[in-house]
């Protein structure tokens, strides 16, 4: 399993990099942001938020940087990435509140939106010529329309015009959470305008990729061979698409990284309490500890997802399973 | 012979073909697009890159004149309306053409730039090299390119954010690492070719086979990893100027979208103010995608819409595209020898159904 | 509509037997190909004619363009667009084995005729196509094993899993691969073994035709003969018959009965293999048998062909080989030659007659015929018979 150990390692050291960028970050740039920040919060600093602040950005205290840098990983790794500013609150108790949302939409979203796009393509690549080819320019289209713009819109639309989703929010104000009926069912109502915009606007990458590899796959020899073989016309189908789909997975996580920032715009647009939101509650109001804590967890969450994607594709592919 | 994820070609979603590869070195004419996503394509630019240039001096006003009536409908005088604060759209839009392309199309061309030394040489100087390169541009491909910039820019000091050309920089570092991949991928394939072990034996110097003997059998995936490198490069800077972490002072579409939002344009119902801008972003995309639909069949001629002639098959009533498997046969009644060959040993005479 | 066909699935065995060995199987008819449609179309192959008999190897030899795979491919409607097929008939006289299954089917179709499903229950299972490249032939994806039991699963119903997976292994042990390489994925075999493993796959329903389409071409000097006495072993076993395309002559030498030589789209000559090489007809096929060096016996001077095949959009006037041959007259730059029967006297049982495109054998013309091309055949009458009919060039 050697290539997959590479690409665990690239993912440690690129989760190595971006708590070190995290850490580095306030410290190196220029016109001294947390003193800044600390200037803001005049006499509001509680004992307990200073001290969270020295931990974090290590502000007031005498340690070289390296001993800041020590510090800073055994916070981490007792969870504490610091203190909102805004919020009062650590920041890993209002992520903890919040994220299950976001990876609860983008997570289904990026599901369909690949799902369908897959069979798009394979459509638009077996089936070339026919009407559906009139589905790329169209998606294209809508790929290029900015995810918060499309969002506005759909919003403006379907929403408030017509009536036909609810809109902000992630469920309707007045029923209690909890795994019961109205709530699941009002959780999933609030999420599909959403989910629309983020499945519109990634979708075409998925279904123009797809359809552009069964075109190259259709030309190679094992699929006149399969013909020639008699076999039913959906295995034929079905051999080309297994090989097609191939760099679809390779290249997850270009495609992961867009949608994720798409996503985040979208949350803004319809008010959905997911880490979007926060990032923005976050940067208006220089919170950086907030700021620093949502951009860490992100960028952890899209290597989990990366890792899946990559032990997909192992299994998918046996040319990579061994050397030689 | 092991196949790493990496090597397999990977490409830009939306072209995730593999090329065909280019015999020799290049000197063949570059043939004028025939399809019309691809001329859509160029004519969109054109226009875009036309307004860009004039787009202030055909301004009406100043975007920043606040003097008018606040809230106006489109009109012969405002051709878009004004905004909350008097100001006239239109003016707005034009100014805002310029900083947009031009941040895009400079961020497009620096992660090009670092896309093609990295990718090329990371492919072509293999070994140590190569693993240093590739893990970097690896580690920049998984880090999310927005919330990094957003982290990014707002730590960066005001004078910082109202620099452009700072925030294009900063959009290309996060944007390279793509087309470094696919680069790298190809030059390995290029590597092997002939011509380049021949001046590799001739003494030529690493450098120079990098740029005169590898690059220009690249060039149109360079082509097709700008265009989409600009596209990432126009939706981010519009994204970040949207959440306002870049400087609201400069005029932009995207800053257009922030000022529109804040005044709760969409809610009043205010479509002239945040259509255009939102609209002239996804034209600009547009026309870029479908130019790269055009490098994309150049690159492989597998995917042109060739099949059989559209003339040749309505006459034909073929469709353009037969089945795999299942050649189309077009007989005349004339051409079938059945009728009138003379009788071969045990075969029958004419073509006879299969017996069930 | 499935089998009212089972008498000769009853007997088991090969059908094959002695009683039909020689038999026409596969009859291509004056096919015509083009590439295109309209005034831009290619003519690819023009007016080809081939027998294929049972239990027989018909060898198709010629350069690279020449149109032999597209003439092999086109007959079994497996040629990639923008091919076309313009003109002629492909007859397939059909007497299953045991092996083909119970859909098998029996008589006499037209394949050009057939619809999609017909198609689907002839192909494999009675005409298989073995590649050149079996890198690009196996689904890299899917291992050898699952490649050779998904045929048995479309054509054999009647098989189980279980039997399915041993049929499997009795297969790749005939070609000699053992049984625990089922599970292997192609770029875990050899050069060699790929081949062998597309030899087993073609096999896997014992068809009646198998096409090998320059099966040898990608491998080394070693292993290519391996291959070929593995194919002769295995059509002296099974009794198939086989249309061998090859651009190297030399290696039709042992392993075909009859060779025809194609040359810019059409055939040129046809002649038992014995004959083609001791008594070539056409100055074509003295060329290249002219082209390669034999390993034993004196040395000889090397001649090969002048010039360069010519491009299928700009085929010269007449004979379209005139400008390269040696011997060209002045009728050959204007009137196209027909493939005709060089002598007619009686043809054995299960032959076909000797065939030549050349204005040099017409016994009209004035010219003698040259010295290399008039050599003593060793298998038919001799070449200066007098004939009571010569047509013209007939269709």
């Amino acid at each position: 399993m050697i290539p997959l150990t590479r690409k665990l390692m690239v993912y440690v050291v690129t989760a190595w990099v971006a708590i070190t960028v995290n850490f580095l970050l306030p410290r190196l740039m220029p016109g001294n942001p947390i003193q800044t920040m600390i200037g803001k919060l005049q006499g509001r600093v509680t004992p307990s938020m200073q001290r969270a602040i020295q931990l974090q950005f290590g502000v007031g205290l005498h340690q070289s940087l390296l001993t800041q840098y020590g510090n800073y990983w055994v916070q981490l790794f007792h969870g504490n990435l610091g203190q909102s500013i805004t919020l009062s609150a650590p920041v890993s108790t209002v992520l903890g509140g919040t994220l299950p949302w976001t990876i609860g939409l983008l997570g289904a979203a990026t599901v369909i939106s690949f799902a369908l796009g897959t069979l798009l393509g394979i459509a638009l690549g077996w089936r070339r010529g026919s009407w559906l080819d009139g589905l790329l320019p169209v998606s294209t289209f809508f790929q290029a329309v900015p995810y918060f713009f499309l969002g506005t819109v759909l919003l403006l639309v379907f929403g408030s015009d017509l009536h036909w989703f609810p809109v902000l929010g992630n469920y309707q104000r007045g029923l209690t959470p909890g795994f019961n009926g109205p709530f699941i069912f009002s959780v999933f109502r609030y999420a599909e305008l959403p989910a629309i915009t983020i499945v519109l606007s990634s979708i075409a990458g998925w279904m123009l990729g797809m359809r552009n590899m069964m075109i190259t796959v259709l030309d190679e020899d094992f699929v006149l061979v399969a013909r020639a073989k008699g076999l039913p016309t959906r295995k034929v189908v079905s051999y080309a698409a297994r090989n097609a789909i191939l760099p679809s997975i390779a290249n997850f996580s270009l495609a992961i990284g867009l949608v994720v920032s798409g996503a985040l715009l979208v949350e803004l647009v319809f008010n959905y309490p997911g880490v979007g939101n926060l990032l923005l509650q976050a940067v208006l109001n220089q919170d950086y500890p907030l700021l620093q804590g949502i951009f860490l967890v992100i960028t952890l969450t899209v290597l989990a997802a990366n890792l899946i994607a990559d032990f997909v594709y192992v299994a998918l592919d046996p040319r990579v399973r061994q050397e030689g | 012979m092991t196949v790493h994820a990496d090597d397999l070609a990977p490409l830009p979603a939306g072209q995730l073909t593999p090329p065909v590869p280019i015999k020799g070195k290049v000197t063949r004419a570059i043939r004028l697009p025939r399809s019309p996503k691809v001329i859509a394509g160029l004519v969109i630019i054109a226009a875009f890159a036309i307004l860009t240039l004039v787009g202030p001096w055909v301004a009406p006003y100043s975007p920043n004149d606040n003097s008018f009536a606040q809230n106006l409908h489109p009109s012969a005088a405002h051709w878009l309306g004004t905004s909350n604060l008097g100001a006239d759209i239109f003016s707005q839009l034009l100014n805002g053409a310029r900083a947009t392309m031009v941040v895009g199309f400079i961020a497009g061309l620096v992660a090009t730039v670092l896309s093609v030394i990295i990718g090329i040489s990371a492919g072509y100087l293999g070994g140590g090299a190569d693993e240093g390169l590739s893990l970097t541009a690896n580690v920049f491909l998984a880090i999310p390119g927005l919330p990094l910039l957003i982290v990014l820019d707002s730590y960066l000091p005001t004078a910082g954010r109202s620099n452009t050309l700072l925030i294009g920089v900063i959009i290309a570092i996060t944007g390279w690492a793509w087309g470094a991949r696919v680069l790298r991928a190809q030059t390995l394939s290029v590597k092997r070719r002939d011509f380049v072990e021949a001046a590799r034996i001739a003494g030529e110097g690493r450098i120079r086979i990098m740029v005169f003997e590898v690059l220009p059998n690249l060039l149109a995936i360079v082509a097709s990893s700008f265009l989409f490198t600009m596209l990432y490069c126009i939706g981010t800077y519009v994204a970040l100027a949207y959440l306002g972490v870049t400087s609201t002072s400069v005029w932009n579409w995207g800053t257009m979208l922030y000022w529109a939002q804040t005044s709760n344009a969409p809610l009043t119902g205010a479509w002239w103010w945040f259509v255009p801008p939102g609209l002239c972003i996804a034209l600009v995309g547009t026309g870029l995608a479908l130019l790269n639909f055009g490098v994309d069949e150049f690159i492989n001629p597998r995917l042109r819409a060739a099949g059989l002639s559209r003339r040749g098959t309505r006459q034909a009533g073929l469709p353009r595209h037969p089945k795999l498997g299942l050649t189309p046969v077009l007989r005349s009644p004339s051409s079938r020898p059945g009728a009138s060959a003379p009788q071969t040993q045990g075969s029958a005479s004419g073509p006879a159904k299969v017996a069930r | 509509m499935s089998a009212a066909v089972a008498p000769v699935t009853a007997g088991g065995g090969p059908v094959n037997g002695p009683l039909h060995l020689g038999d026409p199987v596969l009859e291509i008819r004056g096919l015509c190909v083009d590439y295109g449609v309209g005034e831009d179309a290619v003519h690819a192959v023009v007016d080809a004619s081939l027998t294929l008999r049972r239990g027989q190897v018909l060898g198709l030899a010629g350069e690279s363009g020449s149109g032999k795979s597209t003439l092999a491919y086109a007959a079994t409607r497996l040629l990639r667009e923008p091919g076309v097929i313009t003109g002629g008939e492909v007859l397939f006289h059909s007497r299953p084995n045991a092996q083909s299954g119970p859909n098998a089917v029996t008589g006499t179709a037209d394949l050009l005729d057939l619809d999609e499903g017909e198609l689907q229950r002839v192909r494999w299972s009675e005409i298989s196509v073995v590649m050149q490249s079996a890198l690009n032939a196996l689904n890299p994806v899917a291992s050898i094993g699952h490649q050779i039991t998904d045929v048995l699963r479309a054509h054999r119903p009647d098989l189980n899993r279980a039997g399915r997976t041993n049929r499997a292994i009795e297969l790749l042990e005939m070609v000699g691969i053992t049984g625990d390489r089922l599970s292997s994925y192609p770029h875990e075999l050899s050069g060699g073994m790929r081949q062998r493993a597309m030899i087993a796959m073609a096999l896997a329903l014992e068809p009646q035709v198998v096409i090998m389409d320059e099966p040898t071409t990608a491998l080394d000097v070693v292993t290519q003969r391996e291959i070929l006495e593995e194919l002769i072993r295995l059509r002296d076993d099974l009794g198939f018959a086989a249309l061998f395309i090859t651009h190297d002559l030399s290696l039709l030498i042992e392993l075909a009965d009859e060779i025809a030589v194609m040359y810019a789209g059409r055939l040129v000559e046809r002649a038992p293999s014995e004959s083609l090489f001791r008594a070539p007809r056409h100055p074509y096929t003295h060329g290249l048998l002219n082209s390669f060096p034999p390993m034993h016996g004196e040395r000889v001077a090397m001649t090969g062909i002048t010039g360069s095949p010519p491009d299928l959009r700009a085929i010269p006037s007449g004979c379209a080989f005139h400008p390269r041959c040696l011997h060209a007259m002045d009728r050959c730059s204007v009137d196209e030659p027909q493939l005709v029967p060089l002598s007619h006297g009686p043809v054995p049982a299960g032959r076909s007659p000797r065939e030549v495109a050349c204005w040099l054998h017409d016994p009209r013309s004035a010219v003698p015929v040259p010295e290399e091309l008039a050599q003593p055949d060793p298998a038919g009458p001799a070449p200066d018979a007098p004939a009571a009919q010569q047509q013209e060039g007939t269709s």
